[in-house]
């Protein structure tokens, strides 16, 4: 039972490529055949973490090889968490390139591609060994590679240089650490890992050392302070539906393993890594913002924000206190379906008013005032104003950081939530609030605009479910809070109670 | 042999270093390359080098003859060389048809989308 739970959420998207690859030339099928391995991969995540809330961390063992030697699954709340949220991301994104992605694209492999993608992520967050996470993220990043550079137009190939280098290099100082690790412990089990790095006798010297090649590695994947170039650089190339998948999800995905390989492996000599990674959270925190408020495209501002709100997540990593970890997860699961459904807005008012530039513009709140509503309610939660779920993250993120006595950085993350207001107030007063700039030397006021067809109007409708969707559960998250807040406290028990982990994987 | 080896995925590295902050595309792909080469060198050497002992059991015994060479990192090895192989193509495909469609060699050129909100055309003409 449990091999069948936890290996669904990999063998459904795997067996959805595959079948799509089948259907090439008939993108019709490929959707239909996608739309339902995407609903199995949600419920079947639902139902994993229903399974793992009621019995405790879960694992099974691939080839029934016994544990310290063959590959492990293993699934406790904070991966089942990631699982699910980033399967109903998948499932939005599903629904939303349905309509707003060009067929070309479609035609070009894009559902094979998105769920690998999820396959990716999938093992990446349910592995219990080291390699095999290294080979979950190399699956995961080729598929960004091929979606980011899907369709090549100028600006495409031109992010995904950036972005295949800076990956490539970032996945061969990642394997330099498992080298290191494997090397001075002779183990590449996670559990094994942490409870011979907690042994008395275990040199750990070198360990320290290979913690920071995971951190140097993960930390340009999850895009922290002084290695986020490449991000704003490469995430508003490609089409919306593509870049809100990839910058919604794969940063988070580096922060999950960053928090995982450090509550659970490189949780000694922590007096030398917190400091670092504190010091990272502020920075990241900082830059993201100062450089999302000199931006004039709807989809660069959104960028750097995604690199402000990493310094959230990885300020919970940095406290240290199950608190602390409890807002980071809650952060993360609000941050990854907040972030893609702005993308998303910003991709239903290009469509409509064929642009991203806030000075080209104006006028949307006149249009289509329900589309505000819903881009105001996102960007009040990406804002943490009270009722909504941001607030909650940065509340027990605050929280944590004043028991721990860490002043600084709380009332950094406070001044930077002032700053995501601005840069959120911004959008709405160039987008939504000002008038439709005048077209060059026409009289051209928002009543004015040319009449959408019928068929403009239902696709435009279409692409609303999934924001909507994604909109009423960002507000469910906001407004019945106490369950994820309460999931999220015990899945940060599970990840500080690291013999519980030892004992499940390494029991018979 | 350890510490000639240690010196070769040193020099390796510095290499593969410097030609990816070259310019050029193609010292790019060289760079990238000899990068993941020593990479793998670096997992070869860090797992301990043991010579002419394989990790094979024989019928009679047990355990396998002490020292014997360990297969882990070997099999890592493999895995890393097979993966990069496949990213490294990709990588070179790709700056192809960057190459194709921006014309030129030089990275410095490709600073498009660094500007990507300026209008196509002058808003004052």
């Amino acid at each position: 039972m449990n091999k069948l739970l936890l290996i669904l959420p990999l063998l459904l998207p795997l067996y959805g490529a595959i079948l799509c690859l089948f259907f090439w030339f008939r993108p019709r099928a490929q959707k239909i055949v996608s739309l339902l391995a995407q609903l199995g991969l949600v419920s079947a995540s639902l139902y994993l973490l229903l399974h793992v809330n009621s019995a405790g961390i879960i694992k099974t063992q691939i080839g029934s090889w016994p544990a310290p030697f063959g590959i492990t699954l293993v699934a406790d709340l904070f991966s089942c968490l990631m699982v699910l949220s980033s399967s109903i991301i998948g499932l939005a994104l599903i629904v939303y390139s349905l309509q707003g992605l060009d067929g070309a694209r479609q035609r070009f492999g894009y559902y094979p591609l998105v769920l690998l993608l999820q396959l990716g992520i999938g093992g990446a967050c349910l592995t219990g060994d080291l390699f095999n996470l290294f080979v979950w993220f190399e699956l995961l990043l080729i598929c960004c590679f091929v979606l980011i550079s899907l369709g090549g137009t100028k600006a495409q190939l031109e992010g995904a240089i950036k972005y295949v280098t800076i990956n490539i290099i970032a996945s061969s100082i990642l394997l330099m650490g498992i080298g290191v690790v494997y090397g001075t412990l002779g183990s590449l089990n996670m559990a094994e890992l942490a409870s011979l790095v907690r042994m008395p006798e275990t040199d750990t010297s070198l360990v320290s050392m290979a913690g920071m090649f995971f951190l140097l590695a993960f930390g340009i994947k999850s895009a922290v302070f002084p290695l986020f170039f490449w991000l704003p650089a490469s995430y508003h190339t490609p089409p919306i539906a593509i870049s809100a998948f990839i910058g919604g999800l794969i940063t988070k995905v580096g922060v999950y393993a960053l928090v995982r390989t450090f509550t659970l492996i490189f949780a000694i000599n922590l007096e030398l890594s917190l400091p670092l990674i504190m010091l990272i959270a502020g920075f990241t925190m900082v830059i993201g913002v100062l450089g999302a408020a000199a931006q004039k495209d709807f989809r660069k501002i959104l960028s750097f924000h995604i690199v402000s709100q990493i310094g959230y997540m990885v300020m919970g990593l940095a406290i240290y206190t199950p608190l602390a970890l409890a807002g980071s997860i809650f952060f993360i699961i609000h941050n990854i379906l907040v972030k893609t459904n702005l993308f998303l807005i910003s991709g239903v008012v290009a469509q409509r008013h064929g642009s991203f530039g806030l000075k080209k513009l104006g006028g949307v709140y006149l249009l289509q005032p329900v589309l505000a509503l819903l881009f105001v309610l996102s960007a009040f939660s990406l804002a943490g104003i009270p009722p909504f779920s941001g607030f909650w993250g940065k509340f027990m993120l605050a929280k944590a950081g004043f028991d721990a006595q860490d002043y600084t950085i709380v009332a950094t993350s406070l001044a930077v939530s002032l700053f995501t207001i601005f840069s959120m107030t911004k959008i709405w007063n160039e987008v939504f609030w000002k008038k439709k700039p005048a077209e060059a030397g026409v009289e051209n006021t928002t009543h004015e605009m040319e009449p959408e067809s019928a068929a403009a109007r239902t696709t435009r409708r279409l692409m609303y479910v999934p924001v909507i969707f994604l909109t009423l559960l960002i507000l469910y998250i906001g407004l019945y809070a106490e369950q994820l807040i309460s999931l999220s406290g015990r899945a940060a028990e599970q990840l500080l109670n690291h013999e519980l982990y030892i004992h499940v994987v390494l029991s018979k | 042999m350890e510490v000639l080896l240690c010196f070769v995925v040193g020099i390796l590295f510095s290499v593969g270093l410097y030609f990816i902050l070259h310019r050029h595309f193609f010292k790019l792909i060289l760079g990238l390359m000899l990068f993941g080469l020593a990479t793998n060198l670096f997992i070869f050497v860090i797992g301990r080098l043991t010579r002419g002992g394989s990790p094979i059991i024989a019928e009679t015994s047990e355990v396998a003859l002490e020292p014997f060479a360990d297969p882990v990192p070997q099999a890592l090895l493999l895995t890393a060389i097979v993966i990069g192989f496949g990213i490294q193509a990709f990588a070179i495909v790709l700056i192809r048809r960057v190459h194709q469609s921006f014309g030129t060699t030089d990275l410095d050129d490709l600073d498009t989308t660094e500007k990507i909100e300026t209008p196509e055309k002058p808003e004052f003409e």
